[in-house]
């Protein structure tokens, strides 16, 4: 009897004490990942032609979803915060309310969801059926680098897209919160604006959204590279490494919100 | 896809991201306004600032013509000194009066100046000689009720204050309900 307990409660001990070894080995490991990409990254860049090809797959086809969805999330934003500013009299500073939401917090946020599910997801599934049919192989054989020809062109790519659809998420949502707040509801166009100028600064509020955004691109893509090489190399291994991307990346980038929200805009200058 | 179109079109997006971050830099944010253009200082002293935030505008008939730049407490007369930083092309008479006035019950609270008649201009470091601090709500109901009480009332004696106060304090009471 107390040895089947004995026995039960080290099978479990031993399952949990499996799980946080093979999670900091992974973690290790992609750290190391992310070095050797580092490393390689000017062999890549001198086929510049690589990573503007990434750029393409990863910024260029997300446009359409970024930008959709920036204009609808402003126009709703407009919507909503005329609605309860409304009662307080105050609806003039429904621009502040667009632009502030926007550019700390729903710009690079949304744009970074977006962005790990649109393109995230694509670059791991790809690289995972490269490695799947042995292209990855094949390429070690034939001495080319895969790190520098497949994976740091993607990685790169996705880094740089990433901040400028935030941008573009943004200033779609605050034309968006425009066309509903003013041409809509009938707000002050100079009220509108003035009030946004006044209430949001370049420092530190458009400079912490940008920065956000820049994170969360090297986030999402380094998640995005890794889970697609790392995946088992079979149908079944792929989609998992490409579930596990959005999630992963999805998690990362709220959380990472919450911690530079805590340190950008902790009381005071708010 | 042939490489020069994927240029193309990189070369677009990229385009359009640098135009949006111009956007959210200049015509949201005001980078380039007031905020760095050089101007000069002004002071002026308060017996109360209420609400008043650093960065809060100062306006003259209404347009923003600069910012509160410092705001802190003379430890030897206990007046509240704020600095205005105004911008260079706005000169303003000697005998300004700088108020302290809220836009709006929820409204920001800003400076205003009321310039006078004076030919003689404010330079870099004068002092706003005329000032009139904030209207504090609670002071003005309290203002309010003790000069209720001092008014003598039809049918009761003067001279009661107190009771008199009651009087006025049940009585507003009752207009609130």
């Amino acid at each position: 009897m107390s040895a089947e307990l004995a026995h039960g409660l080290a099978y479990w001990l031993r399952r949990l004490g499996g799980g946080v070894t093979g999670g900091i080995s992974r973690l290790g490991f992609a750290a190391r990942f992310l070095l050797a990409v580092l490393w390689y990254s000017p062999q890549a860049f001198r086929r510049i032609h690589l990573t503007l090809r990434e750029i393409y797959f990863a910024g260029v086809l997300s446009l359409v979803i970024v930008l959709m969805s920036g204009m609808f999330v402003g126009m709703v934003l407009s919507l909503q915060g005329y609605e309860t500013l409304k009662r307080y009299g105050s609806d003039e500073q429904l621009g502040i309310l667009v632009a502030l939401a926007l550019v700390r917090e729903l710009g690079p946020v949304i744009a970074g969801l977006l962005f790990a599910s649109r393109a995230g997801s694509a670059i791991t599934a790809e690289i995972g059926l490269m490695k799947t049919t042995e292209q990855l192989a094949a390429m070690e054989m034939m001495a080319v680098n895969p790190l520098a020809r497949v994976v740091a062109p993607r990685f790169w790519g996705g880094v740089v897209s990433m901040p400028l659809l935030a941008a573009l998420f943004s200033a779609f949502g605050i034309f968006g919160g425009y066309l509903v707040g003013v041409r809509l509801i009938g707000i002050d166009e100079g009220a509108f604006w003035g009030q946004m100028q006044a209430g949001v600064d370049f420092w530190p509020d458009v400079t912490n959204g940008i920065i956000k955004s820049v994170v969360f691109g090297f986030a999402v893509s380094l998640i995005a590279v890794f889970e697609g090489y790392d995946s088992k190399p079979t149908a079944e291994g792929v989609s998992t490494a490409t579930t596990r991307t959005v999630v992963i990346s999805s998690l990362a980038i709220l959380a990472l919100d919450f911690v530079m929200t805590a340190f950008m805009f902790r009381g005071g200058n708010v | 896809m042939n490489r020069s179109a994927i240029d193309l079109w990189v070369g677009i997006f990229v385009a359009m991201g640098i135009a949006a971050l111009l956007f959210l830099a200049l015509k949201v944010g005001n980078l380039l306004t007031l905020d760095h253009a050089p101007g000069y200082r002004l002071e002026a002293r308060f017996d109360n600032i209420g609400g008043l935030k650093l960065r809060a505008p100062v306006k003259a008939a209404g347009v923003l013509v600069g910012r509160v730049e410092s705001v802190r407490l003379d430890p030897k007369t206990y007046e509240a000194v704020a600095t205005l930083r105004i911008d260079r092309q706005y000169e303003f008479t000697k005998d300004t009066i700088a108020s302290i006035n809220t836009s709006g019950v929820l409204g920001e609270v800003y400076v205003g100046l009321d310039a006078g008649g004076d030919p003689a201009m404010l330079k870099d470091g004068d002092r706003i000689a005329k000032t009139q601090s904030a209207v504090v709500l609670e002071k003005l109901i309290g203002q309010f009720l003790f000069d209720k009480a001092q008014q003598p009332n039809n049918g009761q004696d003067p001279n009661s204050a107190g009771s008199a106060a009651a009087v006025a304090g049940k009585g507003s009471g009752g207009n609130m309900k």
